[in-house]
């Protein structure tokens, strides 16, 4: 057997006392493509920024080419050969294209300047590779997302690393930037370099992986070729259970019966916004979820965006209630019974510093004040309320809601919005990074709230979690709603070929 | 307020200037200039012109120093402060000659520059806390060096030479090294690896660090340019007026970030331009120069108090301009 | 360490896991102050002649109190993560009016009205240096340093061409009695720091407005999304700390029977962002520790004081004060980096 290119054998790392890695391994072999999967949490990410020197190792051992190594900054790693893109993009949107592929690199003329003709140079030629063409002298940041995406894999490959990282590339690609980066993926290998591939859509990895490392819990439980493994298998060893178990499982906690849904209460025509939102038509009822499917950037945050009055309506009707409103802000969505938990918790969501009792009630304050004065008592009594019957953990009320766990803050922001009555819920990523206990919670809490006739528009990237949560499912592409599925009936295969389906092509997949 | 889509060549030819954004302060220069030129007699004389580039060389020195820093995301609060105890510790040296008195006030500010790069790189206090601990310490220690009292120069030695003379009896020395200091400044900035970084670090200083970039190098750098560009510039003030200034410089640095401000380099880094800042600099002394002609044609009369306030009013017209013209290019980010 | 059962996620809020511990620290900071300030004083007692006498109380209180007054809304601005540049300039503002309007032929005929019109008036004035200052901050999106750039550069000139320049004394005891009247021993102007320290700190911590101030600092984005009024928040926050800062130049002017344009408030912004920071604000914003702003409004006077008192000149205890910011600062910093 050829000997790894890389290997690390139990890597251990704790944050603040609390382990995010127990005992993880990983084998790369040189010219081969292998996947890193586990689910959010899992420690894929900190066992990449160990091996890129973000982070120093607690114990463990890191072989590279056979030799141990130190890594200690991420200037070592690309020392050694190590390229990484991360999964949110580390580029400066503020500087030209060619300058985000060459710094730290640039070519010198004799006199040691940089040489910005032969930078151009290579810029151009390692985008050629991609086959896309960019004003090189343009601020990287005016470009979209997707092709910032491929500056930074063409940054990386220039640099002629021997392993490449990729932590979730394709999250903002469309399938022919995917197709294309494949295309690159592939050139590289056959070079002979050996990439570490990070993707959540598992369905890629059978497309481009030799081999696969599966972690959970900070540990890494299982290593194989991926011909001889299958997509069951992979997800049964990345939640840790039996494959046929999971066949088994049926639905998630937020199914709901299909009760009778009441009256329409949101209703969008022909909506859109000035960030993206072309086309939104949309009818969510009372005591009814509907789901936003599509792929990143397909216009799904958007829409709750416009909804909630914080992008600028530019076209269509929303209709609230029966009557047809024009929401110019948060505020007058949460005046017209709207509330709204955003995707990002840590920029959109929680105020650090603040207590637990504090961000709870932080949207309901207006209600509990008089003459400007807040009523304590009663925001005591009702956080405490919150506390119990959405199983928050934390030592009290008071306690700055930094120091809780990502799926207690969201519980916390969820009493947020909960503690308004609101008529309308919505919900962008919902349990996204927070563990399977906390989210299962967060799930049957959110359909007990729909039981009660709250209607909700759920946002979820999560396949399952839309599929037997949500009543009927509207899919968006390109910031139009191009299709609904009813459900039941939706499968997960209806669903990605719903979304991926080119939307002139007329007939709704559902139906049958 | 935009300028119009520019040819591309010409694009080209104007990028030393700054590039197409910067370009509006060099037109408000020029007009003002020829304002200036057209309306009063003596505006092109020797005297002014000599007079005016010398008191400015040392707003020049510090307004650049303070954009590199302002480029990095950061700001420097002690530079006024710096220049005073450069002054006093240059005035306190010049008997021994310029070519120790000029070291050494640089050195004093190379000195500050290296406090603050430590408490901002080593301690990583935020660079307005730690500049202003530096101010306060800087002008401390002036104020005790000099007994809080001017400290004279040794007119005999060749100290006041630098600022004092002038080429052809028009061009001071002083703002012929300021222009070099200038120049060095934007050949880092434009044809460096270091300040390239400099420039990164301001635009997204993880993912600078992450794209293995030297950002703590490129941190201390600026810092430390600041402070040397306010010692030389304390400098000057020993040399050209005779005499180190313990309580000079006050506000100095506020008069820099306005400079760089006007030059359209924007507080939060990743951006900006040495030669547009230049012109900031020049642009905020020429409105003062300017008032000065217009109370001796005595058709208005104008305090010397009009004059800040007016500066204010200035400010205020440049900032509306620049969110108006940010205001497209933010939304689409 | 127990195994932790496998559907659990790395720590991230498992089934499990216990609540996470409450590390009582929010006071450990204000109560190190506290500590720091008593040994100083204990300090003074043993080595500093007099330190127990009313005067010493009485100088010490007159000095400190236009810096407290100020800090206090300083505080309240570096709040919401901005900064005030322009206080000093707003002081010598307010305190070039009052003079010009209690001694107008006006208010020397209606000695009654004229007094109040001269304390009244400025502040108002000063109120709406503060509203331009957030309307750039918060409609226009200038930053703070910046947009309060522009009244520290031309506010002082406005005061300075108010009064042509000139150093304007007065007699009107009614209003120098804000300067130098005592109650109970004490400066006036000791008791109205003292009464607005309280208030406001009542105000942080019992209203609405001092929920979403902390709230608007600690991470606006989030406070807009849950219907916080960010604007209004900062405009009024700007405004507060400009009237304080008026108020702060009347106090300035009635200590002295004198108005200079020049020298009043001048380098106040640094001595209120000092007090501010000493006292546990954060320039990110999101805190408010108003006691702990007074507090330390009171810390870097006395250490300047003692310095002074013993010998040590005047001029070193603004190397003193360097080391006390930095040293703030730091402990500040490494709390947060934990």
């Amino acid at each position: 057997m050829t000997e790894p290119l890389l290997q690390m054998t139990g890597i251990q790392k704790a944050f603040a006392g609390i382990p995010a890695l127990r005992e993880a391994s990983l084998r790369i072999l040189p010219g081969e493509v292998h996947a890193l999967v586990g689910q959010n949490g899992a420690g894929k990410s900190t066992l990449i920024k160990i091996l890129t020197g973000v982070y120093r190792r607690d114990a463990g051992e890191v072989l590279w080419q056979g030799r141990p190594v130190d890594l200690r900054s991420p200037r070592d790693a690309q020392g050694v050969g190590i390229a990484t893109i991360y999964q949110e993009l580390t580029l400066v949107p503020q500087r030209t294209v060619t300058e985000n592929i060459v710094l730290g690199y640039e070519p010198r003329t004799r006199w040691g300047a940089i040489d910005w003709r032969a930078a151009d140079a290579r810029a151009r030629e390692v985008l050629s590779r991609f086959g896309i063409e960019l004003d090189l002298h343009r601020a990287l940041g005016s470009y979209p997302t997707a092709i910032q995406q491929l500056v930074a894999i063409g940054r990386a490959a220039s640099m002629e690393a021997k392993l490449l990282i990729m932590d979730e590339p394709t999250s903002s690609l469309d399938e022919r930037e995917v197709e294309t980066l494949f295309g690159v993926m592939r050139a590289l290998k056959a070079r002979g370099t050996s990439i570490l591939y990070v993707s959540h859509f598992l369905d890629e990895l059978f497309a481009v992986c030799d081999g696969v490392t599966i972690m959970r819990d900070g540990r890494t439980v299982g290593e194989t070729r991926i011909a001889d493994t299958s997509k069951l298998d992979l997800i049964a060893g990345m939640l840790g259970r039996d494959p046929d178990e999971i066949r088994a499982a049926g639905r998630t906690q937020l199914s709901t019966d299909q009760t009778h849904a009441g009256p329409v209460f949101l209703e969008a025509k022909g909506l859109s916004s000035d960030r993206r939102l072309r086309r939104l038509d949309l009818e969510v009822r009372a005591g009814e979820i509907v789901g936003l499917a599509g792929l990143l950037g397909s216009g799904r945050t958007e829409s709750a965006r416009a909804i909630f009055g914080m992008d600028k309506v530019t076209g269509g009707t929303l209709r609230v209630g029966g009557r047809d409103v024009r929401l110019s802000s948060p505020r007058d969505a949460i005046d017209a019974g709207i509330a709204f938990l955003t995707e990002d918790r840590k920029v959109e969501g929680i105020i650090p510093d603040l207590s637990v009792r504090e961000n709870l009630t932080l949207a309901l304050l207006p209600r509990l004040s008089k003459m400007g004065i807040v009523d304590e008592a009663r925001e005591r009594q009702i956080v405490q309320g919150f506390i119990k019957a959405l199983g928050i953990r934390t030592a009290d009320m008071d306690q700055p809601i930094r120091e809780l766990s990502g799926g207690n803050q969201q519980k916390v922001l969820l009493g947020r919005w909960l503690a308004l009555e609101p008529k309308l819920l919505i919900l962008d990523e919902p349990t996204r990074g927070v563990d399977v206990g906390a989210k299962l919670e967060i799930q049957s809490i959110i359909a007990k709230h729909v039981e009660q006739g709250c209607a909700v528009l759920l946002i979820s990237s999560e396949f399952e979690e839309l599929i037997e949560g949500a009543h009927n499912i509207v899919v968006l592409q390109e910031g139009r709603s191009v299709r609904k599925l009813n459900n039941p009936g939706v499968t997960e295969a209806s669903l990605i070929h719903a979304i991926a389906e080119p939307p002139d092509t007329p007939h709704v997949e559902a139906a049958e | 307020m935009t300028t119009a889509p520019l040819d591309l060549n010409l694009r080209r030819y104007m990028r030393p200037l700054g590039g197409g954004t910067h370009l509006t302060v060099w037109v408000a220069l020029a007009l003002l200039i020829l304002l200036g030129y057209l309306r009063y007699d003596n505006f092109l004389s020797a005297y002014n012109i000599s007079s005016f580039l010398g008191y400015n060389s040392m707003f020049v020195l510090i307004s650049v120093g303070m954009c590199l820093v302002i480029m990095t995301g950061g700001i420097d609060l002690s530079v006024g402060a710096v220049a005073a105890l450069a002054s006093v510790t240059a005035a306190l040296l010049s008997p021994l000659g310029l070519l120790v008195a000029l070291p050494a006030g640089m050195l004093t500010g190379l000195v500050a520059g290296a406090i603050n790069a430590g408490l901002i790189v080593g301690l990583r206090l935020p660079p307005f806390m730690a500049t202003l601990a530096t101010m306060l310490a800087a002008r401390g220690t002036s104020l005790v060096v000099s007994d809080r009292q001017a400290v004279s120069v040794d007119w005999s030695s060749d100290f006041t030479a630098l600022g004092m003379n002038k080429i052809a009896s028009i061009l001071p020395w002083t703002i012929v090294v300021a222009i070099l200091v200038v120049v060095v400044a934007w050949y880092i900035l434009e044809k460096t690896s270091l300040g390239r970084t400099v420039l990164a670090v301001g635009g997204n200083a993880e993912a600078a660090h992450l794209m293995g970039l030297k950002t703590s190098r490129a941190l201390i750098f600026v810092y430390l340019f600041s402070g040397a560009c306010a010692g030389l510039a304390g400098v000057f003030l020993a040399s050209g007026y005779g005499a180190g200034q313990p309580l000079e410089g006050q506000g100095w640095e506020l008069a820099a970030i306005a400079a760089v401000v006007v030059g359209g380099t924007l507080l939060t880094g990743g951006m900006g331009s040495v030669p547009a800042t230049v012109a900031g600099a020049l642009l905020f002394g020429l409105v003062f120069n300017l008032l000065n002609f217009e109370n001796g044609l005595g058709v208005i009369s104008l305090s010397a108090y009009w004059q800040s306030v007016i500066r204010g009013a200035f400010l205020l017209v440049v900032i509306l301009l620049q969110v108006r013209l940010a205001r497209p290019a933010a939304a689409k980010a | 360490m127990s195994e932790p059962s496998s559907l659990t996620g790395r720590g991230l809020g498992g089934v499990g896991e216990a609540p996470a511990p409450r590390r009582s620290r929010v006071n450990r900071r204000f109560l190190g102050l506290v500590v720091a300030l008593a040994a100083l004083i204990l300090l003074n007692v043993l080595l500093t002649p007099n330190f127990l006498a009313v005067q010493t109380l009485a100088v010490n209180v007159s000095q400190v109190s236009t810096v407290a007054i100020v800090a206090l809304g300083m505080t309240l601005v570096i709040a919401t993560g901005g900064v005030d540049l322009s206080v000093g300039a707003v002081m010598a503002v307010s305190g070039a009016l009052a003079p010009l309007i209690f001694g107008s032929a006006w208010g020397l005929a209606n000695p009654g009205l004229g007094l109040l019109a001269a304390i009244v008036l400025p502040l108002l004035v000063a109120m709406c240096c503060g509203l331009f200052n957030g309307t750039l901050v918060s409609f226009l999106g200038v930053q703070p340093i910046i947009a309060t750039l522009i009244l520290f550069i031309s506010g002082r000139g406005v005061a300075q061409v108010l009064t042509n320049g000139n150093l304007q004394t007065f007699s009107n005891p009614s209003f120098t009695w804000l300067g130098t009247g005592r109650i109970l021993g004490l400066p006036v102007q000791g008791w109205i720091a003292i009464l607005l320290t309280l208030v406001v700190a009542l105000i942080v911590r019992k209203t609405i407005y001092g929920r979403y101030l902390l709230s608007v600092g600690g991470n606006e984005r989030a406070a807009a999304l849950a219907g916080t009024p960010v604007a209004k928040v900062k405009i009024a926050t700007y405004a507060i700390a400009s009237t304080f800062a008026g108020l702060a130049g009347l106090i300035d002017v009635a200590i002295n029977s004198a108005s200079d344009a020049a020298r009043v408030g001048n380098l106040m912004e640094l001595d209120a962002i000092a007090a501010a920071v000493v006292g546990g604000a954060a320039l990110s914003g999101g805190r408010a520790p108003i006691l702990g702003t007074l507090l330390g409004a009171i810390f870097i006077q006395l250490v300047g004081y003692t310095l002074i008192a013993n010998g040590v000149p005047d001029e070193a205890t603004f190397i003193v004060t360097a080391a006390i910011i930095v040293i703030a600062v730091y402990l500040q910093d490494s709390r947060r980096r934990t």
